[in-house]
């Protein structure tokens, strides 16, 4: 009995996972069928005929091109920026030595804190004082400085060798040469990890395309989803089709990366992107 | 030669720090200052704005018919949410960790919503537990007739739970999974030399040993859960009624649906104030019974 235990164990969890994953096989297997069949008595695993079309219909029903890539342009940037920002400011913090550093740090500390739902307001407001709602730099822009991403370079600044950074300064180097030719390369695990967790945290925001943007051209894609809610009676079969393809890049990148992600979640890194 | 470097220093990090604080500022601390100040105000989108002290406060906590209703939800929400979450990311990550294969396969499948959008999450799941859908079905098929979750006034706040436990506790349940495995293996070989069975291995050094972990879990999914909006909107609305109103979800109404952005401003300092308050004790209670001596 004692050997088999183990068994017995890895089989219940891989009845718990089927069971698990049953909402993502249900959202592929409704985006496949004809809408008549999704509420179909009793319910069909299965459609009957595979409606490949239904991807290429809801692309046409709503806009999702648009939206795919509306989610790609803005989280991109967003990511980009961020990643630009947070290098620069994690090497003041971890390498530089100026007067205020530990009180500014606290700041940014501090900053963590503030939650979305307290500023969304004035940034509306904001963003509508100076026409940028309903535009790309409105959903960019006040997204894109998290005192987070600097934290995590600078903690992965602390651990770079003082040595590597005083031969460089002996021959002359300046900072910015040397957090450009030392420091980033060392720092494209740190890098990579920020830019995943900062651009799928992006992909997935709501909050702020639902009150930054009205209508479809400028929506990314869950917001784009919500919009399917409201025409006229849900089609749950094109809305299935259009969950699928926003679920999609960040579906893949988990499958692809997870090692990394799982690491980088060991290390605490992760909480950026929630 | 260091402190002429520390000179120049400090004109580099001013360069190097400019643009982070000068998005900070503009888009965080000026944000949540103007915020408070709103809140103090009558501000719609019609009409004229003037400076009402604390009205919107004495109204939200002694006129508004649903606050203390609102409040009440987001607590209740989240004391369940974060229960149900922290003890089902532990006791899956221990399940998985005493798997002899497939350890890291059983983590991503159970990771694998987290990082899809909870939007798109919560449309799937409300095809699911729609009246007719699948799920009543199923509970159909064992003789069983159970309310529907979704339309239930009493019960609606259990399918955002659901739904928000499905598409996050991965997350928690890979931090603890990366903490059991850092315990040296010796500590729990000697425990159980020493007559110390699984059950007491698991309470007096597994759990010891992970505490860091859990406080550091607890507090984000608590800080998290009470914002809680993307779920409800897709999901509920809101309703029925104001069943599933969370804070983050009256804030988004009042400011956006019916635009009072003065009155959804004292709300939103409502709940920053929840958040550091629970945050606070949390910091407080976490001298009990977290140990960062490893």
């Amino acid at each position: 009995m004692r050997r088999f235990w183990p068994w017995v164990r890895l089989g219940a969890i891989a009845v718990t996972a089927c069971v698990f994953l049953f909402p993502f096989f249900w959202m592929v297997s409704n985006a496949l069928r004809r809408d008549r069949e999704v509420f179909a008595v009793p319910p069909r695993l299965l459609p009957t005929e595979f409606q490949w079309g239904n991807f290429v219909q809801a692309w046409e029903y709503l806009p999702f091109g648009q939206f795919f890539l509306n989610s790609f342009i803005v989280a991109g940037s967003i990511t980009a920026i961020v990643l630009v920002v947070s290098s620069l400011g994690g090497y003041a913090f971890a390498r530089l030595h100026f007067a205020g550093r530990g009180p500014l740090f606290l700041v940014y500390l501090g900053t963590l804190m503030v939650p979305q739902a307290v500023i969304v307001i004035p940034l509306f407001l904001m963003m509508s004082w100076i026409g940028w709602l309903d535009t790309y730099q409105g959903l960019i822009v006040p997204m894109a400085f998290s005192s987070f991403g600097t934290f995590l370079m600078r903690q992965f600044f602390l651990s770079v060798p003082q040595e590597l950074e005083d031969a460089a300064m002996i021959d002359g180097a300046a900072h910015w040469r040397i957090l450009l030719t030392i420091f980033l390369p060392l720092a494209l695990p740190a890098l990579g990890l920020l830019a995943l967790f900062t651009f799928t945290g992006q992909w997935n925001a709501f909050l702020w395309p639902l009150v930054a943007v009205n209508g479809p051209e400028h929506a990314t894609l869950p917001l784009g989803l919500t919009l399917f809610q409201g025409q006229q009676g849900t089609q749950w079969n094109y809305m299935m089709a259009g969950a699928t393809i926003s679920m999609a890049p960040g579906l893949a990148l988990t499958i692809l990366l997870h090692r990394t992600i799982f690491k980088g979640i060991a290390v605490g890194s992760g909480f950026g992107g929630r | 030669m260091a402190s002429r470097r520390r000179r120049g220093d400090a004109t580099t990090a001013a360069l190097f720090l400019a643009p982070g604080l000068l998005g900070l500022t503009l888009f965080l601390l000026l944000p949540l200052a103007a915020s408070l100040a709103l809140s103090f105000t009558n501000w719609q989108v019609m009409g004229e704005t003037s400076f009402i002290g604390l009205a919107n406060y004495r109204r939200l906590f002694t006129a508004d018919p649903v606050f203390w209703g609102v409040l009440a939800t987001t607590l209740a929400y989240t004391a369940e949410y974060l229960v149900l979450n922290i003890v089902l990311a532990l006791a899956m990550a221990v399940w998985i960790s005493s798997l002899p294969w497939g350890r890291t396969l059983f983590r991503l499948v159970f990771f694998l919503p987290t990082f899809t959008p909870l939007v798109g999450v919560a449309l799937v799941w409300l095809l699911m537990l729609s009246p007719g859908g699948v799920i009543e079905w199923g509970f159909a098929g064992l003789g069983l007739t159970v309310p529907n979750i979704i339309t239930d006034p009493r019960l609606a706040l259990q399918a955002i739970v659901l739904v928000s436990l499905w598409s996050h506790f991965g997350y928690n349940m890979l931090l603890f999974g990366a903490a059991l495995e850092a315990i040296p293996a010796t500590y729990l070989d000697a425990a159980a030399i020493d007559g110390a069975g699984a059950w007491a291995r698991f309470w007096k050094i597994k759990l010891p040993l992970i505490s860091p972990s859990l406080f550091f879990g607890t507090v984000l999914t608590a800080i998290t859960s009470l914002q809680t909006f993307d779920q409800v909107y897709a999901l509920t609305r809101g309703g029925p009624g104001s069943s599933t109103t969370t804070l983050g979800y009256a804030i988004y109404n009042q400011g956006f649906v019916v635009y009072r952005l003065g009155y959804a401003s004292s709300i939103a300092w409502v709940l920053f104030a929840v958040i550091m308050a629970l945050t606070a004790l949390q910091l407080h209670l976490q001298r009990r019974w977290v140990h960062y001596d490893a």
